[in-house]
Order: structure tokens, then C-alpha cells, then sequence
């Protein structure tokens, strides 16, 4: 019942969704099911929410390192929440749309979510000169290869690129960088990408069937979950 | 209000901006206003763009439409979801978890298969030699590029080829294959620093433009 219930659902589910692209009379279902995925999704987001509110009180309450911040964290999603669901400050009536202008969870989400998150994100360009300072290593061959499409890239998006190669006779135009840049990515970059693109494509396609077939079970855990 | 929300955001960018010196208390409040803000902010946008429009315009249609009472079965599977907070009866959760896994193997098979592989092979095939439209002369330059990107992806598919050992003229294709798909991380390197850069100038900018007024 623990195991094999979820094996028939996969398998049923799978084989529905892959024959509702040849059988015309199926497309219906195909399409609720894909509605159904998307529904059980939001539940599974409200899971992960519960999950964070759960993991904060328990290390709240056990006085756990740190637990002071789960405070800050839980008062920042309580505070979100009850903006977006009661749609306070909102302009119009209560039907009108959760982003308006004016409202606080538009307010919070322009001050606080996206300053943060645009923040976080360019801290990283700090820690990717580490990265790049090992990167950029000429140890070997490949690693050549990468120094080089990486520095022409750089090179090739800023304006002392374009400085750096304007010598260079319009005859011989493709060896700018800019010029060069364009072509690594029109040329051996999109093969590289090609070829990993379509490898991603046929092991989806292998470990989709693995998973309808039933072969492939570690997504549900141990039996005594 | 404006003015308000200026000074939140330029705090804030100061306070994740505190971590390039070490690890520290104003930073970790940042941290947890953005754990928990994000949060609330997906399950916001979930509430409101799945479950509002999807399931409950879906049941309780407004325009005169007939209801698809079939969604019931979806929002059933999803309150067994919330079962997995349960000790006892969490395993029942396992059922909308295999709806989810069946799904997306359902959907992305076929998806991948049409987009991912058949789209890509029949790109790369397509038009090696290059002419001109006007004197059906053949294009060299783009010939040769053209003819580069299907020896770089047929070497990388050789590369990610495991059921055979890489060695001999297996091996040197799969060498050729490993040359290409460096150049291809080595442009995707050099793009990701560009964005964290561009990402960087910009709160640079907020903070001097927006929030000092230094720059005009």
C-alpha cells in the first residue's frame, strides 16, 4: 500500500500525459492533469512554508545558536503573508489585483525583497574574482581553452575591449574582440551548448521512463518514512 | 513613503554589503529578513496566480462558464500533501508526490525530447554549406562556422558517451568534444561575471544616485 499505490499513480499519470500528445481525444485530461500539478504545487509551497515556520519555533524554543534571527525571519514571513492576504493598503476594493501600486506587499516587495535579493546576488561578483583567480590558471590545455573564451567574453562586453583591438584593419574586422566574442558564441560555444543540450534531452527522456516504468523509486524514501 | 522605502532599501544593501568585511550580526538579520520576506512573497504568488486562478475561478466560474468540478480532485491531492507534518500518516503524502513525479515525466518527456533533442540535431544539420541568397556562392565564413558547430556537437555527444571506453579515435573525438565544451563554459563564465558585475554597479548606483543624490 506504501509503495505500491504511489507506483500506480506514477505509471498511470505518466502514461496519460504521454499519450495525450498522440491521442486528440485525451488532450482533456492531459490538460486537467497538468492543472491538478499545478494546484498540488501551491500545496507543496504552503508544505515548505509550514516547514520554515516549524524549524524557526523549534529552534526558537529550544534557545538553539543563532535562534534570535529566526525571530527576524519569522516576523519578515508573517508580515508578507498577512500584506498579501488581506491585500492591506490596497487601492481598490479586495478583488483588485494583490501587486497594485500603493499596497503594502508591493511596497515591501520594491524596498525590502527585491533591494535584498539584487544585493545578494551582487555580492557574488566579490567572491567569483576568487573564483576567477583560480579559474584562470593556465594549468593545462582545457583549462587554457576556458581562460581564454572567458577573458575574450569579459573583454569583448566592455568598452576597453573595443579599445583594445580598434588598430586592428576592418579587412581583419573578426579578430576584435567584440567582433571575436560574437562569433565564440555564435560558433564553438553554441555547439558545446548544443551537445549539452541535447544530452540533458535524451537523460530526461531516460529517467522519465525509469521513473513511469517504476524502475527508478528512491524519490519514496525508506518504508519507514 | 517613497523616501522611506528608499532608506529601507539603501540599509538593507549596506547591511548584505557588511558581509565583504566578516560575518556579522547586522548582516544576519538581512539574511533572515530575506529568508523570511522571500517566503512569504512565493507563497503569496502561488496563493494568488494557482490557486485563486486555477482551482477557484475553475470550481466558481464568474464568466457563466461551466465549473470543472475535476479541479476538486487536484486540491484533494494537495491537501494530502500537507499529510507529510503528520508522524503517523505522512506516508500518504507519498500519492500527490508520485501525481507530481508522473507529471513531470509525462510532461517533460516528451517536451525535452521534441525541444531539447530532435529541434537541436535537425538545427545543427541544417544548412552546413552556407550560399548567398543573391549569387549562390558559397559563404566560407559561415560555412566554416557552420560546419565547426556540428564537429563541436557530435565530439561532445561522443564525450558524454559512457557505454564505451574513451580511448583510440573514440577517445581523441571525445578529447575534441571536452575543447568545445570548455570554450562553451569559459563563455558562460565570463557572461556570469558580467551580470554579477552589472548586478553590482547597479545597487552601486541605487546607493549613490537614489539614495545620496551624488550622481545626476
Amino acid at each position: 500500500m506504501k509503495r505500491l499505490v504511489p507506483l500506480i499513480i506514477t505509471f498511470v499519470v505518466g502514461t496519460v500525459l504521454i499519450l495525450s500528445v498522440f491521442i486528440p481525444p485525451m488532450e482533456g485530461l492531459g490538460e486537467n492533469f497538468t492543472l491538478f500539478f499545478d494546484i498540488i504545487a501551491v500545496f507543496a509551497f504552503f508544505l515548505g512554508g509550514g516547514n520554515l515556520v516549524r524549524v524557526h519555533f523549534q529552534k526558537m524554543s529550544r534557545k538553539s545558536d543563532d535562534w534570535e534571527f529566526s525571530i527576524v525571519t519569522l516576523v519578515g514571513f508573517f508580515v508578507m503573508l498577512a500584506a498579501g492576504l488581506f491585500k492591506i493598503g490596497n487601492p481598490g476594493d479586495i478583488a483588485s489585483s494583490v501587486t497594485a501600486d500603493g499596497s503594502l506587499f508591493q511596497a515591501i516587495y520594491r524596498s525590502v525583497f527585491v533591494p535584498l535579493s539584487s544585493t545578494m546576488y551582487a555580492l557574488l561578483a566579490f567572491f567569483v574574482a576568487s573564483a576567477s583567480y583560480r579559474a584562470f590558471r593556465a594549468k593545462n590545455r582545457e583549462a587554457t581553452l576556458l581562460l581564454v573564451a572567458a577573458f575574450i567574453i569579459l573583454l569583448g562586453s566592455t568598452p576597453f575591449g573595443t579599445m583594445l583591438t580598434s588598430w586592428v584593419p576592418e579587412s581583419w574586422s573578426i579578430f576584435q574582440i567584440p567582433n571575436l566574442a560574437v562569433w565564440l558564441m555564435s560558433s564553438p560555444n553554441l555547439a558545446g551548448q548544443r551537445a549539452i543540450i541535447i544530452g540533458i534531452g535524451l537523460g530526461v527522456v531516460s529517467i522519465s521512463l525509469r521513473l513511469i516504468l517504476g524502475l527508478e523509486r528512491t524519490y519514496l524514501g525508506d518504508d519507514n518514512a | 513613503m517613497e523616501l522611506f522605502g528608499i532608506w529601507v532599501a539603501a540599509l538593507l544593501t549596506l547591511g548584505i554589503f557588511s558581509f565583504l568585511y566578516k560575518d556579522n550580526p547586522v548582516y544576519k538579520i538581512c539574511e533572515s529578513i530575506f529568508i523570511g520576506v522571500s517566503a512569504g512573497y512565493w507563497a503569496i504568488a502561488n496563493f494568488f496566480d494557482a490557486l485563486h486562478k486555477k482551482f477557484w475561478v475553475g470550481v466558481f466560474p464568474t464568466d457563466g462558464s461551466d465549473p470543472n468540478y475535476m479541479l476538486w480532485f487536484g486540491a484533494l491531492l494537495g491537501v494530502l500533501m500537507l499529510l507529510r507534518l503528520s508522524s503517523k500518516i505522512g506516508w500518504i503524502a507519498r500519492w500527490p508526490l508520485a501525481f507530481i513525479v508522473g507529471a513531470t515525466a509525462g510532461l517533460y518527456m516528451m517536451l525535452y525530447f521534441v525541444s531539447n533533442a530532435m529541434n537541436q540535431v535537425a538545427s545543427t544539420m541544417r544548412d552546413v554549406i552556407v550560399t548567398s541568397p543573391e549569387t549562390h556562392l558559397i559563404m566560407w565564413g559561415e560555412t566554416i562556422g557552420s560546419i565547426l558547430i556540428v564537429i563541436g556537437v557530435v565530439s561532445g555527444l561522443v564525450y558524454f558517451f559512457f557505454s564505451k571506453e574513451h580511448k583510440g579515435v573514440f577517445g581523441y573525438t571525445a578529447r575534441v568534444g571536452i575543447w568545445f565544451l570548455m570554450i562553451t563554459f569559459g563563455a558562460h563564465f565570463g557572461y556570469t561575471v558580467m551580470s554579477r558585475m552589472s548586478l553590482l554597479i547597479g545597487r552601486i548606483d541605487f546607493l549613490f544616485r537614489d539614495w545620496l543624490h551624488l550622481l545626476n
